[in-house]
């Protein structure tokens, strides 16, 4: 089954597509897109559907280097499946966002697409040296879309994002060359770098710059400063994706390849890795206690939702494991939905963000259907029981507590915190009392149009939202859609530390 | 062997030395009356149909040979660097032809032509003799070419500085390539070695490989002898300056690389983390930490593009340096790989800053602003070059930093020992990109005042840097074109 191939192939050819389109057509630039990411998803789910848990799924494997060893390998497991429908969820959920998109349309889809493809691909690469080349090619378009698009401080977050991405991945690639040269396998199969007993004094260096070169992306403290500013600064479309599916590109990158190729160094570093993802989690959400832009709120809660899948990730048992999946797939999703509200609902109505200001709007009233979708989401970003973040985060603790029983009492304390700022950014941004008449408002700032002056809620928003939350009820309500996938997962050769009980 | 085996194993030098010849004469006699546009195109067609001859015969008629103990030496891997030196010669005289600044195209013509002949003897060389002779017959032509420019006092000023510069180097070189002859008696490089090989580290042989050193140095524009290439960059015609970029680093690195790996062949040493041996590898290392730090950070604070370009061709000697030190049969193919896809992405950008200068009169970074909408496909291929020299994967530029530092990691294996220089490299190559990023943001971010004024870049223009973009997405999307067939060749 090499159908999966094409969710690349699909968004590149999509590139192409919109770069021969005659200039100007932004009606056209966006149909293209939207035909694309559909097609992808159709592909992903297809996939999915198709998919025989526990499997590795071969999906294409070419000589593409021989000299070097070098193959254009494709494959799937049950994680970079789960993570390859939420690219296709969040591709047309971000589509649907920036409908609204008339300037420069045809470029800000083709890098659009370029970023979505070089997302599959990373999740879809079992060559490390391809996994490598689609993590870069994410990078650019990140850039362009924020500098071009973008808001606030657009030029300064798209460097800073672009920058830590590539400081990242040179990390990456340094450890990568290393351990291609150190094993002498001459393949960057991963299946077969993974079968290599690295030796120990190698892993103690290369396990902290693989992982760490993977989680800069991930927004792991303190590395996340890039990821607050550039979702800020990027428009509705690119926050959602840099929250729903970018950032998941690092911690699968640590999953994948760091955790992967070097057991003994995880072994060794996790206790540090595990502190690390609570501090985020904690700061996170302490953090976006007291923000003052609705967005920074968002942005970072991000970091602090993150932080829930580094400590899964390092529990070291399957259910920690699986949980860390799972809150990939639930955040991108809630997160996408989140940014999507305050990015286009609100901030391009109301052309602010400041909470202060938005208190004094009553925007409950102006628009219904964005507070309601605001609160859906907020309840699933909270962890309420019947959304997608609450299964998540539940496996997480229960993971953590069996491996860091401290740690996850104060991963219980940032919940806490979470449920907070949630509701600050609620009551604030929705339901605040009509102190200033928003006559007063008006005279003061002129562009700030009043609430009641921007167009009513659109279709493709109606229909992004509902489909994001659909899909967030859907894993909460039954989360064996995904974890019957993903938990196999953890079976196959390339986790076979977990079978010795998380000693290597 | 007879005069004519001679002239069939030399032929494809043969045929670009008549090229130039006949480009010369046509100019002279038939096209004095014509538009210079007219005449550069019309030259430019020659020039490039000789070369493409030239590639013909290269690739057609098969040859193997060594005339007189490394005199010419042919083979398949000198022919391959041949054929990728002229390609890269074909594209910088295709960007030259819309030049304004010189209306003695004949002579222009034949010089860029003349450096090639010199470069591809260059290539085949292994005698230190004929590679000191074929060094001057390139130097000497990139010379006058960089002084070409006789309305800008900048381009003598340039060309003033690469002369003395490069003439100083050449006598270090000279003087270095005598002491070996003193040593070893021999000029051939594999004698050279076959004499030294055993004897130690001679003080003499230190002062030697220093001197060699020092004098390569000059000719692929490494820190600390590095002073004269921003001047002559800037100062010299963009055409000018792309093929000193390029096809004269392929040739000059190649070489460099042959002598220094089959020469010195025993005198290596080591240039591991706190494992320094004394030989030729740890001298190269310290030139290579200092062209890839200074020409990265000092690149940062450019504003004129092609100023940049040139630091920036600073740390890519720095790198391919790296190369060189790894002395084996993959190393070699890596240096290769690199030059060749760094000279054809670097004659792609000079050609783009070529065409912003016609228009806006100078290469300042503000010149690029929104030239993304005034000429589409002209931004959309500097951002294919610019990215490529930064390392983004799938271009030529990633693939080729790959295998070079995977080369260089190769040769310590497995105790790592060249790691820290790898790991400088990718740091460095992270400073890069920002720089790179800067030029990219004025074209495509920065909202230009006058971004309705149209520009007119001549079909032309447009389709060579296009074709130069997809051959450097080719590249490095599908390496194995190039990399098949270098590393199918034993080196020696």
């Amino acid at each position: 089954m090499t159908m999966l191939a094409w969710t690349i192939y699909i968004s590149f050819l999509g590139v192409l597509v919109l770069m021969l389109l005659p200039k100007g057509n932004a009606s056209a630039a966006r149909k293209v897109a939207m035909l694309s990411a559909v097609a992808g998803l159709l592909v992903a789910v297809a996939g999915f559907v198709q998919f025989k848990s526990g499997e590795i799924l071969t999906v294409a494997k070419l000589p593409w280097v021989p000299s070097l060893g070098i193959e254009f390998h494709l494959a799937a497991d049950g994680i970079s499946l789960t993570l390859v429908l939420l690219t296709g969820l969040a591709a047309v959920g971000g589509i649907l966002f920036s409908w609204n998109i008339e300037h420069r349309a045809k470029e800000f889809f083709a890098f659009y697409l370029a970023l979505i493809g070089g997302v599959y691909g990373v999740f879809l690469s079992f060559d490390l040296f391809l996994l490598f080349v689609f993590y870069e090619i994410a990078i650019v378009p990140k850039y362009f879309i924020i500098a071009i698009w973008g808001s606030t401080r657009k030029e300064y977050g798209a460097m800073k994002l672009a920058l830590y991405s590539f400081i990242g991945s040179a990390m990456v690639l340094v450890g990568l060359i290393a351990a291609y040269v150190v094993s002498g396998a001459h393949t960057f199969n991963v299946l077969e770098l993974a079968k290599y007993p690295f030796p120990h004094g190698f892993q103690m260096w290369a396990f902290p710059l693989v992982f760490v070169g993977f989680a800069i992306l991930a927004g792991m403290w303190p590395f996340h400063t890039w990821a607050p500013t550039g979702h800020v600064a990027a428009p509705t479309a690119a926050s959602m994706l840099l929250a729903g599916v970018v950032m998941k590109l690092g911690a699968y990158g640590c999953l994948r390849v760091a955790m992967t190729l070097f057991p003994e160094g995880l072994e060794a570093w996790k206790m540090w890795i595990a502190v690390l993802a609570v501090i985020g989690i904690v700061y996170g959400a302490l953090v976006a206690l007291v923000q003052k832009d609705f967005k920074f709120v968002i942005g970072y809660s991000s970091v602090s939702h993150m932080g829930f899948v580094m400590l899964g990730l390092v529990t070291l048992n399957t259910i920690g494991l699986s949980g860390a999946v799972l809150q990939m797939f639930s955040h991108g999703i809630i997160a996408g939905l989140l940014f999507a509200v305050v990015g286009r609902m609100v901030y391009e109505r109301t052309h602010t963000r400041e909470l202060a200001t938005l208190e004094g709007m009553n925007l409950v009233k102006a628009m219904p259907f964005a507070a309601v979708t605001f609160v859906i989401a907020g309840c699933a970003s909270m962890g309420l029981p019947g959304f997608s973040g609450f299964i998540a985060e539940l496996q997480v603790i229960i993971g953590a507590w069996q491996a860091f029983p401290t740690l996850a009492v104060l991963t219980g304390v940032g919940i806490v915190i979470g449920v907070a700022y949630t509701l600050r950014a609620m009551q604030k941004a929705f339901f605040g009392e009509e102190r200033r008449p928003l006559a007063r408002l008006d005279e003061n700032e002129d562009e700030h149009a009043v609430p009641e002056a921007g167009a009513p809620i659109s279709i493709p928003e109606r229909l992004g939202a509902v489909m994001l939350i659909g899909v967030s009820l859907l894993v909460g309500l039954y989360p064996r859609i995904l974890l019957d996938v993903i938990v196999p997962s953890f079976n196959s050769p390339l986790f076979d530390w977990l079978k010795k009980g998380g000693q290597p | 062997m007879s005069y004519l085996e001679l002239l069939k194993l030399a032929a494809p030098e043969t045929i670009v030395v008549l090229t130039a010849l006949a480009v010369l004469a046509i100019d002279l006699t038939s096209m004095r009356g014509f538009e210079v546009r007219l005449r550069f195109t019309i030259g430019g067609m020659i020039a490039s149909l000789g070369c493409a001859a030239a590639i013909l015969w290269t690739l057609v008629v098969p040859a193997q040979a060594d005339v007189m103990s490394g005199m010419l030496l042919v083979s398949p891997l000198t022919q391959l660097v041949k054929v990728c030196l002229l390609v890269l010669t074909i594209f910088t005289v295709l960007i030259s032809l819309e030049s304004k600044f010189t209306t003695h195209v004949g002579e222009y013509l034949a010089l860029i032509l003349l450096a090639t002949v010199g470069m591809m003897f260059l290539v085949s060389a292994e005698d230190v003799l004929m590679i000191f002779i074929s060094l001057e017959l390139t130097s000497l032509s990139l010379y006058i070419l960089t002084a070409f420019n006789k309305r800008n006092i900048k381009s003598a000023e340039a060309a003033l500085k690469y002369f003395l510069f490069g003439g100083m180097a050449a006598a270090f070189m000279l003087f270095g390539l005598s002491l070996i002859y003193g040593l070893s008696g021999s000029t051939n490089l594999h004698a050279i070695a076959a004499a030294l090989a055993g004897k130690g580290l001679d003080p003499l042989l230190v002062v030697a490989i220093v001197m060699t050193v020092i004098g390569f140095g000059f000719k692929v524009a490494a820190v600390p002898f590095h002073l004269w290439a921003p001047d002559a960059y800037e100062g010299a015609p963009t055409p000018s300056a792309a093929f000193i970029a390029s096809g004269s680093k392929v040739a000059s690195f190649f070489i460099f690389a042959k002598i220094m790996m089959i020469g010195f062949a025993g005198a290596e040493g080591s240039g591991a983390f706190r494992n320094f041996v004394a030989g030729w590898t740890p001298v190269i290392a310290m030139v290579a930490v200092l062209s890839m730090v200074l020409g990265n950070l000092v690149a940062i604070v450019q504003s004129s593009v092609k100023r940049l370009l040139a630091y920036s061709a600073i740390a890519h000697a720095g790198y391919m340096l790296l190369g060189v030190m790894a002395h084996d049969d993959q190393a070699i193919a890596s240096v290769v790989y690199y030059a060749v896809t760094y000279g054809l992405t670097t004659i792609g950008a000079f050609g783009v800053v070529a065409l912003v200068e016609n228009e806006a009169g100078n290469d300042n970074l503000a010149s690029f602003v929104g030239f993304s909408k005034r000429a589409p496909v002209v931004a959309f291929s500097m951002m294919i070059f610019l990215l490529s020299l930064a390392g983004i994967p799938p271009l030529a530029g990633f693939f080729g930093k790959f295998y070079l530092f995977a080369a260089a990691l190769k040769t310590g294996a497995p105790n790592l020992g060249l790691l820290w220089l790898v790991i400088l490299a990718i740091a460095m190559s992270a400073v890069s990109f920002y720089y790179y990023l800067k030029v990219l943001k004025q074209i495509y971010v920065v909202d230009g005042t006058d971004a309705t004024k149209g520009t007119t870049v001549s079909m032309l223009s447009q389709t060579v840097l296009l074709v130069m973009a997809v051959l450097v997405i080719l590249l490095g999307c599908f390496p194995n074109i190039l990399l098949a067939h270098l590393v199918a060749i034993p080196a020696h």
